[in-house]
């Protein structure tokens, strides 16, 4: 699999009253086509930082970020956010509340003529299980629906790169998890390059083929779940895996898909 | 704070970019022009002159106003958050009706309701009237009431008609504050009340801060109640330097002193709004009201209704009245008056529609400031609410020189491409007019439409740009259409505000050109009140249209 | 007559507000007052319909010299019009008025109620300034200093002491008493109110009636407007509940009242010259003015037109003789000592 999202030795900062206060320091990393990566880290580690800057909201104060190979970012230039083919799941949503499901869906295909345009609409909101609520506001939703239109919506220009941050940190538990496994599903059945970023553990393993840990703007390891949990770099990383126990069977039953971090139902 | 979408952009971008800056920039310069006349005026007059107006009449003026400023504010808040909580947290017969009612007061302008109140509350009037009659009192010689003219009576009837600016800002906070937030506070062992003044208010501290500073700037701007009350503001101070001893410069210079004043208040409407940005698309559960039986029933219908009572109603009736009483005796209305009708809503409505379109430049270009000079733009924004401020008299003396120079501009290019004579372009048309109007309530588009921004949260904006759209793309198709109640609501509030206006129409209006109001002024001068009824309840019942509008999108909204 | 806009004026609102201003019309006149425009509006009628010129009114409640100013060279006004002598005279010294000689309106007007030397200002009709008194007061002299005496306190009645109506009277004090004395009296006439200094002129009748207080001060040609109204009505009860007084300064043998007077001066960039000064001596014929004293209850500034019955029921009116250029000349001091003693506040 090739490269797809290059992140090459970025480096964000912000000019405060005291000072430069550095974010992300000289942050590498790699994600191939197809795959879904995690940066799993506490709040304030920087990996929503890493997220807006590949999303073209964030400034870099050093380093290039490349999407198949186009420079996206750089300390000098920066690529408008509407130019660069990146879809992102919002942690609020942001859903348009003043547009039906339908129309929030169809959003960013305002250039697409008319019937290709319902098509792809109709079948994303198969993918995400709800046509039945096609016509309905964003306000008349649940959580879970709410997070599945703002899937379908960043999937429907068919970005070349998906961003999710925190995804699921508005739902309670349960849902969570089984949110966590059915957008994975979703993005393994479409094709789509992902990279989501959470502060939970169990969602990570869920959903992600990588897991970035990150600390303090940096990340400490980047590996497949199997291998964080039986090899992982240091202490930090070995504690910051152990801390939440793993929830559920499904869970388990990925660890226990070993080295090619596939899933395995048992 | 949200990151800028800062970026280097191509060209066509950056041109297109830039036309807000640049705008804002425009409309600022209009709003500061009469400001800077002035100055230049006031550094005109005379320094003996200062010294006079300095001792004799700023100081009295100035405590003046300051004394009404504190009145009207507590009492507006009292009565406007109040009721607004009233009307929100509690269901009692009548509460659906109440909800939009509290509203009428807005359409009945400050110099009407003392017009209004001053035969009311006579001697002669009906209620002492009634009152001698209970207590067996043939003349009023026997007994009468305290009179209603005085600092007092001032703030009674200006708190009572200005309150709905307060009630409205914190109705719509209440109703879109979520429910657990309020029932946490139950939880925690608050009482009604408790949650109240412990939770909602201070919650809903931005939209009360809005709220007083527009009441409190209505206030400062008032002539007409606080000259027919004898209460010596430093309006009428501005007004009569400028009449009794056509001391423009004294006048200027009074009115640049009041500006201090209303920098005020504006630092402190800013201050409050500073402090939050709620914006969540997360589902609300409306507030649930507490049904109420009995005598608390009663007491909050009473309680509900006692604003809307003195504050429109007994106006009201009292104009209608006088209305009837006079066409019998006369039999019709005068061609003036449907003509000055039509001026009214046709300048007005266009007057609106300018200051609005003024009002979404400025918000977007604030908005969306290139990171490299937002203050500056922040400052021009709030640079463009200052005309809010100046009454209108002194606005309009302030627009005089810079019109006439725009006048001199233009004679002058055109001297170059043609050989007809000099003549007055500008001045004495309804442009004059019109600059008039958008300079003085361009606060109200501002600043509901920024309040309105704020409760867009930015993720919005940042999702519509990943989607493939500009950022113009996105103000058209994300942040105007949910904006549509705040430039309603706006739009509402000047329409009414320059239906009512006198003191710059008389100034500025064109030749032969009568709105109501001014035509209402004349009547008045002339000393025939009774025709006065007829163009005042005119202006109540045009001015009712917005506000039932306005109520009636607050109900179809489920507030 | 008010037209409806022309729709040219539409078109105006184009952002830039470009509209190339008419020329006026011929046999068309300008005029811009601060008078009432009710008052002067069937002068204006007549006028039209006995020369053919049509009369545009701009009514200019206050800032008429400030306006005027402002308009400069392309100003349209050909006539301005104010009812007070100090604004009259404000507008001669702001410079925007022009000289005009005519033998008509030197023989209408006597020399001391127009602009004798320069030919700039032309007093049109005279309004005295008087007492309402309770009807059932028992008072048939009075002087405007007795309205400082200790024995009405709380009785008094009267408009704002900046309304140049009162400023004039004030500067007339000035003139006779002093500027130390007069000051005096304003704090002792505010010592005796019964309420704020502010309303009109007919106010004072109504608080009169309303019990608000015994005596007040006001122009005399309103009673003739409230005692001539419909019996029944408002205006009519507070005529009825009053009479009036003429009052005459202490110190003055001639036992004059003090005047003033409402009249018109040519604008000096007047598109339309000559007809301003036909408008103008139509304003001094025997018809306007006769029209002064029948339809407004005022005093006629030209000999031998007949008042009106309730006006003539005053009784004679002596004028004081102090030249209306001294009123003029007190009238910052005035302002500045009702202001020194808080009289409206």
């Amino acid at each position: 699999m090739s490269a797809l999202l290059e992140l090459d030795a970025i480096s964000l900062a912000y000019d405060t009253p005291q000072g430069l206060l550095t974010i992300v320091n000289s942050l590498d990393l790699t994600l191939e086509r197809g795959r879904i990566g995690c940066l799993l880290g506490a709040s304030g580690c920087g990996k929503t930082s890493v997220l807006r800057a590949i999303a073209g909201f964030e400034p870099l104060r050093a380093g290039r970020i490349l999407l198949d190979n186009q420079v996206l970012s750089t300390e000098h230039k920066r690529v408008d956010p509407e130019h660069r083919q990146v879809g992102m799941m919002f942690q609020d949503y942001a859903l348009f509340p003043h547009l039906s499901v339908e129309k929030n869906v169809a959003f960013g295909l305002r250039r697409w003529e008319k019937a290709a345009r319902a098509e792809r609409v109709a079948s994303l909101l198969a993918l995400v299980g709800l046509e039945a609520v096609a016509h309905r506001y964003p306000h008349e939703l649940s959580g879970g629906q709410q997070q599945r239109v703002a899937l379908a919506r960043a999937m429907a220009p068919n970005p070349e790169l998906l961003l999710l941050d925190e995804p699921f940190s508005n739902l309670d538990i349960d849902t969570r998890e089984r949110l966590a496994f059915e957008v994975r599903d979703i993005l393994k059945a479409s094709g789509h390059t992902a990279l989501l970023v959470t502060h939970n553990q169990a969602e990570a393993f869920a959903i992600a083929d990588r897991i970035g840990v990150m600390r303090s703007g940096a990340i400490e390891q980047w590996d497949t779940p199997f291998q964080l949990h039986k090899h992982p770099v240091n202490d930090f990383v070995a504690d910051f895996i152990r801390r939440e126990a793993l929830m559920t069977q499904r869970a388990q039953a990925y660890l226990r898909g070993g080295e090619a971090g596939e899933m395995v139902i048992s | 704070m949200a990151s800028t979408t800062d970026s280097v952009s191509s060209r066509r971008f950056r041109i297109v970019n830039a036309l807000w800056p640049a705008g804002t920039w425009l409309i600022a310069l209009c709003v500061a022009a009469p400001v800077l006349a002035l100055i230049w005026v006031a550094a005109g007059g005379n320094l003996d002159h200062w010294q006079h107006l300095a001792q004799h009449v700023l100081p009295v003026a100035a405590v003046n106003t300051l004394w009404l400023l504190l009145g009207v504010g507590v009492l507006v808040v009292c009565l406007g958050s109040g009721a607004a909580w009233l009307v929100t947290a509690y269901d009692f017969p009548s509460r659906k009706v109440l909800n939009w009612a509290l509203l009428l007061p807005l359409a009945v302008p400050t110099y009407i309701v003392a017009f209004a109140y001053l035969d009311l509350l006579h001697p002669l009037g009906p209620f002492q009237s009634l009152v001698r009659e209970m207590l067996g009192y043939t003349s009023p010689r026997q007994f009468r009431l305290p009179d209603l003219r005085g600092l007092g009576g001032a703030i009674f009837l200006l708190g009572f008609v200005l309150y709905p600016y307060v009630y409205l800002s914190m109705r719509v906070m209440f109703s879109t504050q979520a429910a657990s937030l309020l029932e946490a506070g139950r939880i925690l062992g608050l009482s009604s009340r408790g949650v109240f003044f412990k939770v909602a208010l201070p919650m809903a501290r931005p939209a009360l801060a809005v709220g007083v500073s527009l009441a409190l700037l209505e206030t400062l701007n008032d002539i007409g109640a606080s000259e027919f009350l004898g209460v010596q503001t430093l309006t009428v101070s501005v007004y009569t330097t400028w009449v009794t001893r056509s001391d423009l410069a004294g006048a200027a210079q009074i009115a640049l002193s009041m500006l201090a004043l209303v920098v005020l208040l504006i630092l402190l409407e800013r201050h409050g709004r500073r402090r939050q940005r709620y914006s969540s698309t997360q589902r609300m559960r409306p507030i649930q009201p507490q049904r109420l039986k009995g005598a608390p029933a009663l007491l909050a219908f009473v309680l509900g209704w006692l604003p809307v009572v003195i504050g429109f109603v007994a106006p009201s009736a009292y104009l209608l009245a006088e209305t009837i009483k006079r066409l019998h005796e006369v039999g019709g209305v005068s061609d003036q008056l449907l003509s000055s009708t039509y001026n009214t809503i046709y300048v007005s409505l266009v007057a609106t529609v300018i200051t609005v379109l003024c009002g979404v430049v400025i918000t977007w270009a604030v908005r969306s400031a290139r990171s490299r000079r937002p203050r500056m733009l922040q400052f021009l924004s709030r640079l463009s609410t200052i005309g809010y401020a100046l009454p209108g008299t002194v606005l309009a003396i302030g627009l005089l020189l810079p019109v006439r120079l725009l006048d001199d501009a233009m004679n002058w290019v055109r001297s170059l491409f043609s050989d007809t004579p000099a003549s007055l372009i500008v001045m004495g048309t309804m442009a004059a007019l019109l600059g008039a109007y958008v300079i003085r309530y361009l606060a109200i588009a501002v600043g509901s439409l920024e309040s309105g921004l704020a409760r867009i949260p930015p993720s919005l904006e940042q999702a519509s740009r990943l989607l493939g759209e500009t950022s113009s793309g996105t103000l058209r198709r994300v942040h105007l259409p949910l904006l549509r109640p705040a430039i309603g609501a706006a739009a509402l509030l000047i329409f009414v505000d320059t239906m009512k206006e006198l003191p710059a129409t008389l100034l500025l209006r064109p030749v032969n050109f009568e709105t109501l109001a001014t035509w209402l002024y004349a009547e008045a001068a002339r000393g025939t009140y009774e025709e006065g009824a007829v163009a005042a309840l005119a202006i109540v019942l045009v001015g009712l249209l917005p506000v039932i509008l306005l109520a009636r999108h607050q109900l179809k909204s489920g507030h | 007559m008010h037209r409806r806009i022309p729709s040219s004026l539409f078109n105006s609102l184009a952002i830039a507000g470009l509209l190339a201003s008419a020329t006026p019309a011929l046999a068309d006149v300008t005029l811009y007052t601060t008078r009432e425009p009710g008052l002067i509006q069937p002068i204006l009628d007549a006028f039209t319909q006995d020369t053919g010129i049509q009369a545009n009114t701009v009514f200019v409640k206050d800032g008429l010299l400030e306006r005027v100013r402002a308009e400069g060279e392309k100003s349209p006004a050909d006539v301005l019009m104010t009812v007070d002598i100090g604004n009259l005279i404000d507008l001669v010294q702001g410079g925007v008025t022009q000289p005009v000689e005519s033998q008509v309106l030197n023989e209408a007007i006597p020399a001391n109620l127009r602009d004798a030397e320069n030919n700039h200002w032309y007093a049109l009709s005279l309004r005295d300034r008087v007492a309402y008194v309770a009807k059932e007061i028992d008072v048939d002299t009075i002087t405007y200093e007795d309205f400082a005496d200790p024995k009405l306190k709380g009785k008094v009645c009267i408009r704002s002491g900046q309304h140049p109506y009162n400023t004039a009277m004030v500067a007339a004090m000035i003139a006779h008493d002093g500027a130390e004395a007069t000051e005096q009296w304003l704090r002792g006439v505010k010592a005796n109110l019964g309420r704020k200094a502010t309303g009109g002129d007919r106010d004072v009748a109504r608080d009169i009636l309303g019990g608000i207080c015994d005596i007040g001060i006001a122009n005399a040609y309103y009673v003739g407007r409230m005692k001539n109204a419909k019996p029944g009505t408002d205006n009519y009860q507070w005529g009825e509940a009053i009479k009036v007084v003429r009052p005459t300064f202490a110190n003055d043998k001639s036992k004059g009242t003090h005047v003033n007077v409402s009249g018109a001066a040519v604008a000096k960039h007047s598109p339309n010259k000559e007809d301003a000064l036909k408008l103008l001596e139509y304003l001094v014929s025997d018809k306007a003015q006769s029209l002064y004293a029948k339809a407004n209850y005022e005093y006629p500034v030209k000999a031998g037109i007949e008042l009106d019955p309730v006006v003539a029921s005053f009784g004679e009116l002596i004028i004081d003789p102090l030249p209306l250029t001294e009123i003029a000349k007190h009238r910052k001091q005035a302002s500045e000592l009702v202001d020194k003693v808080g009289f409206d506040n």
